[in-house]
């Protein structure tokens, strides 16, 4: 693979991952969120991640599946199922350590670490019980004002993971939908940032040369390339499918009692990224879930 | 719904009404209504008194028609800016130029909300609800109203609340220096009343009561003391708010809202 050529298989993105890491992931809530990567994950051997996400499905697996040993998160919902039943499962069980912040603390972290600062100040989460929970310390302003903030650290990533709509081989992305979330943030907060996309391309310029303006993160913070049509499944990935209410539903029931991931997980997981688009209908019935209203 | 005289409003458009108070005259910015009243409130607000009031389609687009809730295409809304997520805390929130209208599950006398869970502890709840959201950066950054469907003691509690997930006036958890010049909790709504924070050190007052309720009827229903500074009746919305508020929810989802949808006014 020369340095240009970032294109890797699911197996060998999962290899540049290790048990124990600090693992972004991109996209809000049920949206845009790299599910095919993170079934890869849920298919191997990697434990005792921190996670570090908006959360949705992706938490609520990851976590049911004991992969989780640390989140950091501001809320974990999937929109029209506010609550998320394995993760509150999770918590409930007092499974899985946490520090919770708001979602503006959440991208200041973000944004410290891609700056290479130790924490950036906000008077984000004073008044609350996030900075003692949190471990969160004050900072004062040097200046004549001395005000005292919240000082944010940074939330240095070893990894994330982003799904997007095009990509090119050099790690080149675009990113179509209404909002792009803070996907920029997570890979430039993160030593590696691996992409599955929609749709692979050789080169960006001779492909999709007029859109460049939707390349939301260069391409030197990029460091593998998949092509996974269906890769945000059940997640919504606009403008090409909506999110899949009736297989969120399906899996939030699978959380009830007695509530075994090991039951779900063959239809919401499966042996394959192939198998699981086939239990749903594969990419055709994808396609035609029509785009969430809000 | 044909019929828009006042006489059949009901309980959730009188709260619709009420809750669109809390946005008049605020200029421009971003009304934001979590849940179908406080979504109806920015709507009608913006459509009768409060032009200005900037609003999104719930997703990602600025729209100067306030979108309808519930099924409809999803091109039918008219974008005229662009406010996503992505840009949401330096353009809205961390700016101050937003006023948030949202029902956390439960409130405490000083205004402190939670939004995240409810006994046990931290490490191990016994109710994990959202987590905190965005609760923190909005209560110290701009305006903030609630609404609650269904007034009670669990709500409204004694004490504080289980996780505080947004600032209010308890000066016990304020740290010296910090500059909370933003705090600015506006109004509480109800299926009983209407409420501020207009009390000595913000303390919770009652200011409306809806027709027929008394105020030892929500001081019952609420887990802290309340002050009774009430100056009448809740106004009931007229024909012609109550015509803006059917255009908006074409699928009477606001019927949903309060238990048995009852009438503003009971006819007994």
């Amino acid at each position: 693979m020369s340095a240009l050529d970032k294109r890797m298989s699911p197996a060998e993105i999962v290899g540049q991952l290790s048990s124990g890491m600090t693992l972004g992931i991109g996209g809000w809530g049920p949206r845009r969120k790299p599910m095919a990567l993170v079934r890869e994950i849920l298919r191997s051997d990697l434990t005792d991640l921190t996670v570090v996400a908006y959360g949705g499905a992706d938490v609520g697996m990851l976590c049911a599946a004991g992969k989780v040993k640390k989140l950091v998160f501001a809320f974990v919902s999937l929109d029209a199922i506010p609550l998320e039943p394995w993760f509150r499962k999770a918590r409930e069980a007092g499974g899985i350590e946490v520090l919770e912040l708001d979602e503006g603390m959440f991208q200041w972290g973000l944004k410290a670490a891609a700056f290479r600062l130790p924490f950036l100040p906000t008077r984000v989460g004073l008044g609350t019980d996030l900075a003692e929970l949190g471990g969160l310390r004050h900072v004062t302003s040097p200046y004549d004002d001395g005000e005292v903030l919240i000082a944010m650290p940074a939330l240095k990533l070893d990894a994330a993971l982003l799904h997007a709509n095009r990509a090119d081989q050099r790690g080149n992305i675009q990113l179509l939908g209404p909002d792009v979330y803070y996907d920029e943030w997570f890979a430039r907060a993160a030593d590696k940032t691996f992409v599955s996309t929609e749709e692979l391309v050789p080169a960006m310029e001779d492909a999709y040369p007029a859109e460049a303006q939707a390349s939301i993160v260069e391409r030197c913070f990029i460091s593998g390339v998949v092509e996974m049509p269906g890769g945000a499944h059940p997640s919504s990935m606009p403008p090409l499918y909506g999110w899949d209410m009736k297989a969120l539903k399906a899996y939030c029931d699978m959380a009830k009692d007695p509530g075994d991931w090991a039951a779900a997980a063959p239809r919401f997981v499966g042996a394959s990224e192939s198998e699981y688009l086939a239990g749903f209908g594969g990419m055709e019935a994808v396609r035609a879930l029509s785009l969430p209203i809000f | 719904m044909s019929d828009v005289s006042t006489n059949t409003a009901t309980l959730a458009e009188l709260c619709i009404a009420a809750c669109a108070e809390a946005f008049r005259g605020n200029g421009e910015v971003v009304a934001t209504g979590v849940g179908p009243v406080p979504r109806l409130a920015a709507g009608l607000a913006k459509l009768t008194h409060t032009p200005e009031l900037m609003m999104t389609d719930g997703e990602a687009y600025l729209v100067e028609q306030p979108v309808p809730l519930g099924p409809r295409s999803y091109d039918a809304r008219k974008t005229a800016g662009h406010l996503p997520f992505s840009r949401f805390f330096d353009a809205a929130v961390w700016s101050g130029r937003r006023h948030a209208m949202v029902t956390p599950t439960q409130i405490d006398r000083f205004g402190q909300i939670n939004l995240s869970y409810m006994g046990g502890t931290h490490a191990q709840p016994r109710t994990q609800m959202l987590g905190v959201r965005g609760f923190p950066g909005n209560t110290i950054c701009h305006p903030n109203s609630f609404f609650f469907p269904a007034h009670s003691p669990r709500i409204f509690v004694a004490g504080e609340v289980d996780m505080v997930s947004g600032v209010g006036y308890n000066p016990a958890r304020r740290v010296a220096g910090g500059n909370y010049s933003d705090v600015d909790l506006r109004r509480i709504v109800t299926n009983l009343c209407v409420m501020d924070f207009g009390g000595p050190d913000h303390a919770v007052r009652v200011i409306s009561l809806h027709p027929g309720v008394t105020f030892a009827e929500v001081q019952e229903a609420t887990g802290f003391a309340l002050i009774d500074a009430v100056t009448g009746e809740t106004a009931l919305p007229d024909a012609a708010a109550l015509a803006v508020i059917a255009g908006l929810d074409p699928h009477n989802v606001r019927a949903t809202v309060i238990k048995d949808n009852p009438p503003a006014r009971n006819a007994s």
